[in-house]
């Protein structure tokens, strides 16, 4: 069983999305190594109770990224020359601070305005009592 | 004669049916071996007439429908065979136990597993030597789904599987339906108004109303394709024309334009239009049945 993977109901992003992120998470953390076999698409399905179309969509996407490998016949594999660790982390980062771009843009922010915000919000954080 | 490729758990072409108040027309619908297909409606959509159609409870005046290659209603014997229907208003054989039903079931079925059909008694909490006349609601609907799932049927259709069930009766339902399509031969086809077990496990959507299919689509294009955008206007800006919008309401400087075929290009209209997109937001399976349902009886109307 996989039960680990996590389907949140009250999280706004789609399910494929979920699972996808949750496989890159195992990734970053050393969970899945390059080369380790994962489950049949029809077996995660089963096993996390998801469409088997979801999670089709989710290998595809991960392998147009490079993440996985998909050998006829012989199943998937997290990919050998994964960007590992730090650099996945990096990925999800950046994909972080593009939504952030994004959302300043609709608000018609400038930049500086975007980075003194960043600074004021990262300030808060340090701040917080654990 | 044969619809197509026997590569479909089954399918529906031209169907229609009328009753006194209600009439089933036009009906193309079809699902490829190894999928789940959600049919959703209303209430009086047509979803049990479909599924009474299917099981050859009911024989089509138009059209064409085949199950597991068979044509039906003409040879629906031989297609029971390896076909399991579930309706919650199913009865049994009230002063029997459940043991005796599953001897029962595997005397008729030879494709019954007995082991696991005991397993399922375990996990749905149900016991062998207990009348059925004597289960809740919910123990019934159990039942009812354990000596379906048992005979390991190759296509399963569920009217309503999840309807009597509390959560975590419900969960586990959803955890067995899993593992039937563990085996890409096997096919579901089933009908709910819970509308997040449809979005979970299903592969294929089928929208019914008013005994016409609105619209059918794989989950993931479907989903994909449905956004809601939040507009905000200058009083003296219009919205413009745009392709593929479903909806749209306005109210002073806001607007909400729902589209059923997103595309980068419609926000661009808008925002060239003077608008200012300030929110591009997907849509829940929910969300995207009633906007369909309201858009179909808007053109009905005019």
């Amino acid at each position: 069983m996989h039960s680990s993977y996590i389907i949140s109901q009250t999280d706004p992003r789609p399910l494929y999305l979920q699972v996808k992120e949750q496989i890159r998470h195992r990734i970053a953390v050393g969970e899945l190594k390059p080369g380790d076999e994962i489950p049949s698409i029809r077996a995660l399905a089963a096993d996390i109770r998801v469409s088997v179309i979801t999670i089709k969509r989710t290998y595809l996407e991960l392998e147009r990224e490079g993440v996985i490998q998909t050998r006829q016949g012989r199943g998937s594999f997290v990919a050998d020359n994964v960007r590992l660790g730090d650099s996945l982390k990096e990925q999800e980062l950046d994909s972080h601070l593009q939504a952030a771009v994004r959302a300043a843009a609709l608000l018609n922010l400038t930049e500086e305005q975007l980075a003194e915000r960043l600074r004021a919000i990262s300030r808060d954080i340090k701040t917080e009592k654990p | 004669m044969t619809i197509e490729s026997s590569a479909q758990a089954f399918a529906l072409r031209g169907v229609g049916k009328s009753f006194r108040y209600f009439k089933l027309e036009g009906l193309d619908l079809s699902l490829p071996l190894g999928q789940i297909m959600g049919l959703v409606g209303p209430n009086g959509a047509g979803k049990s007439t479909t599924i009474r159609l299917l099981m050859g409870l009911l024989a089509p005046e138009a059209g064409l429908i085949e199950v597991l290659g068979y044509p039906v209603p003409a040879r629906i014997a031989e297609a029971k065979r390896e076909v399991a229907f579930v309706a919650d208003d199913m009865r049994l054989f009230g002063g029997a136990t459940l043991a005796w039903h599953m001897q029962f079931m595997a005397s008729i079925y030879a494709g019954w597993d007995q082991a696991y059909a005991v397993l399922l008694m375990r996990r749905f909490g149900l016991r062998a030597e207990q009348p059925v006349r004597s289960l809740s609601r919910g123990e019934h609907v159990k039942a009812l789904l354990l000596l379906a799932l048992a005979r390991r049927p190759r296509l399963l259709i569920l009217d309503e599987p999840t309807s009597g069930l509390d959560p975590v009766a419900r969960q586990e339902l959803l955890t067995e339906l899993m593992e039937i399509v563990r085996d890409d031969s096997r096919s579901i086809l089933f009908s709910s108004h819970n509308t997040m077990d449809v979005e979970r496990i299903s592969d294929q959507i089928a929208f019914l109303d008013r005994g016409r299919l609105v619209d059918v689509r794989d989950k993931e294009t479907f989903l994909e394709r449905w956004r809601r955008f939040q507009v905000d206007l200058p009083l003296e800006c219009r919205l413009p024309a745009l392709t593929d919008i479903v909806a749209e309401s306005r109210e002073g400087r806001l607007a909400t334009l729902t589209t059923n075929h997103f595309q980068p290009t419609q926000v661009a209209a808008v925002e060239q239009a003077g608008g200012r997109v300030h929110e591009v937001q997907r849509m829940s399976l929910e969300e995207i049945f009633v906007a369909s349902v309201m858009r179909n009886r808007g053109e009905q109307l005019s």
